[in-house]
């Protein structure tokens, strides 16, 4: 397999026929090109719905509510549900046990913030101390919302990253200056980052109670938040929050009179849920590029495969001769199997790299590969050692039937042949 | 050293079958310079096929070397060949994208010599046929007697107990068929035994005894007084 003379060979016949092994190789560097653009892809998919659930904590249940839209126990549809400072108080009742993190949120659109000459239009939102882990959170400079800011009233707020930038210009520290939301003055106690980005940041916290009392919300609640505690096994997580989801809609429907099958009154987002679903079809969409990359890489061994026969028959009279001097018929088989194997592979290895190439080098420039939905396209090495593999059968199978016709060559008829 | 009794070989072509050997027995000692002939038809090349372990009998038995040549595969087919045989064609068939030393290696490759050993030992061979100055050469810089005579060191190279010939002048001038016949008279004066195929007189005359074919069976086979190549050159 790896002496001297059979690389000479292989060499020599690739050299007499310089065109045509070019684009047998093409077909097939093509192929795997296809297969490796497909592969990044798909993970750069993943990558972005990855980054798309950073925003949050990922196991994150949200409820929030709505409008009615089954008629029940003679209540018409039609009517607004609102979550008050009771459904929280059940819910952190009933399961105290089971949470790991667990707000209510009060939030006001577009509240107008000032410091001195600068202002800005944010999202004010109040909430309680664990909300800063609901959002995934963390903290540049000071401190986060804690309880006695919360039963004192305190007016105190927390500011993300945008906001800071917006009115600080100075850039120096926020934590002890004074803004004012909607003419309220409250003091920065700290700021935030949030892996979500700009949009995330873009808001500001104050304690619930105050916010409440200063925006004149009276008891009403916009949202409850909660996790569950992680779990090691991605399955049993997902069941977990479905059954902790499942009961919790059932007593707060119950609480407000909401027809069980009532979808749009009270509304739980699942992040957990959500995930296992993208992932679903990330996986099918994964599996339908394998496909895709594979047929194509199955057309351009059917080049090679093709090529090789015809090399054979080019090469009849020769292996007649070889025959004759004593080359058994498996040394035959091993003469064109290698130079198939070796066409596939040096063919495959270039279009592997022309890919990775393009992924790592050229895809940054390239909008579609840097939307929302794809983020850092990249192939690992386990796929790359993948591919690497079905060349080398893709390779053999290519080689075979040749092969096969050529180990069947009788040497009087090859001879015989002018 | 070649043994044939009762040999049979007919070709079935759809529903005609041609009987081409209809009963051949022959044997050739160790050291004898054969040659055979006939005219076209006459199964003298289907003979020398059969000899070759190219082509199998239908009937009878032939044993080489005190080897019962029968039931061959492929694979102990080329192992024989290897082993027993050197075989000289018509056109040379040489391997033309090989230089003349690798071409006569290619037997010792198929015995599995070392390549250090393979290339000293088809020096000395090419050398032998006076072609050491041509080794590097590739077959289509060679004169057709020169293509011939690496032809010959090819089928010397693994040290045969028989070389066969199928008409090794016939693509040749006389003057270079003659220097070529004179090779081969060296070959056998060293003790080889030789079969050479042919349809000319004078290259018959210069082996030691003639066998002449026709319609499948053997006519006439008597010794001659052997013509010396040399002297007609």
């Amino acid at each position: 397999m790896f002496s001297l003379e059979r690389w000479e060979e292989i060499f020599e016949t690739i050299s007499k026929n310089k065109l045509r092994t070019f684009l047998t190789g093409v077909s097939v560097a093509s192929g795997i090109f296809i297969l490796v653009i497909l592969l990044g892809v798909s993970t750069g998919m993943q990558n972005g719905v990855q980054q798309q659930f950073q925003r949050d904590a990922a196991n994150r249940i949200s409820v929030w509510t709505g409008v009615t839209s089954v008629e029940y126990k003679g209540l018409n549809p039609g009517r607004r549900i609102q979550l008050k400072n009771r459904d929280y108080a059940l819910a952190d009742r009933k399961y105290k046990d089971q949470l790991e993190y667990k707000s209510a949120l009060y939030r006001i659109w577009g509240g107008l913030v000032n410091y001195k000459n600068e202002s800005g239009s944010y999202r004010v939102e109040g909430v309680l101390p664990d909300y800063q882990f609901l959002e995934s959170e963390d903290l540049t400079e000071g401190r986060y919302i804690n309880y006695s800011d919360n039963d004192q009233y305190r007016k105190v707020a927390v500011i993300g990253m945008k906001v800071y930038n917006d009115l600080f210009k100075d850039k120096k520290p926020a934590v002890n200056r004074q803004i004012e939301i909607r003419g309220v003055l409250f003091k920065v106690v700290g700021v935030y980052s949030d892996p979500g980005g700009e949009r995330e940041e873009a808001r500001v916290f104050v304690p619930l109670k105050t916010a409440q009392k200063v925006f004149g919300a009276g008891d009403n609640l916009d949202q409850l938040a909660f996790t569950l505690p992680q779990e090691d096994n991605f399955e049993k997580a997902v069941k977990n929050s479905q059954a902790f989801t499942e009961k919790l809609s059932r007593q707060l429907k119950e609480f407000h009179t909401v027809a069980p099958e009532d979808v749009s009154a009270i509304r739980i987002n699942n992040s957990l849920e959500n995930m296992k679903n993208v992932y679903a079809t990330i996986y099918i969409v994964r599996l339908f590029f394998w496909f895709v990359g594979v047929a194509t890489i199955f057309a351009g061994v059917v080049g090679v495969s093709n090529i090789m026969l015809i090399i054979v028959k080019e090469r009849t009279k020769e292996i007649g001769i070889r025959k004759a001097l004593g080359a058994q018929p498996l040394s035959v088989i091993g003469m064109v199997l290698h130079e198939s194997i070796f066409i596939t592979i040096i063919s495959g290895f270039t279009g592997l790299l022309i890919g990775m190439f393009f992924l790592q080098f050229i895809s940054p420039y390239i909008p579609f590969f840097q939307s929302d939905f794809i983020y850092n396209p990249t192939v690992n090495f386990q796929v790359a050692v993948t591919t690497v593999l079905i060349l080398i059968i893709a390779g053999a199978f290519a080689g075979f039937f040749p092969a096969w016709r050529a180990a069947r060559i009788k040497p009087i008829v090859a001879l015989r042949d002018e | 050293m070649i043994e044939i009794k009762d040999l049979h070989k007919s070709y079935r072509t759809g529903a005609t079958s041609l009987h081409v050997l209809k009963g051949i027995n022959f044997s050739v000692q160790e050291g004898e310079l054969v040659s055979i002939m006939g005219s076209s038809g006459s199964g003298k090349s289907t003979l020398l096929n059969i000899l070759g372990m190219l082509d199998e009998a239908d009937e009878g038995s032939y044993t080489l070397d005190g080897v019962p040549i029968k039931n061959l595969n492929e694979r102990i087919a080329a192992k024989y060949r290897n082993k027993f045989l050197g075989f000289i064609f018509q056109s040379f068939n040489l391997i033309n994208y090989k230089s003349a030393l690798d071409n006569v290696a290619l037997p010792l490759y198929y015995q599995g010599v070392s390549r250090n050993e393979r290339m000293e030992k088809s020096y000395a061979y090419l050398e032998k046929v006076g072609l050491a100055d041509w080794a590097k050469h590739l077959p289509n810089e060679l004169s057709g007697g020169q293509k011939q005579r690496v032809a010959i060191a090819r089928a010397l190279a693994s040290d045969p107990k028989v070389l066969l010939a199928d008409e090794p002048t016939g693509a040749l001038d006389t003057k270079t068929s003659y220097e070529v016949m004179d090779l081969i008279q060296g070959i056998n004066d060293e003790g080889k035994t030789i079969l050479i195929v042919t349809h000319e007189d004078d290259i018959a005359h210069m082996t030691k005894r003639i066998v002449n074919l026709k319609d499948g069976i053997i006519l006439d086979d008597s010794r001659v007084q052997q013509v010396r190549a040399i002297e007609n050159v």
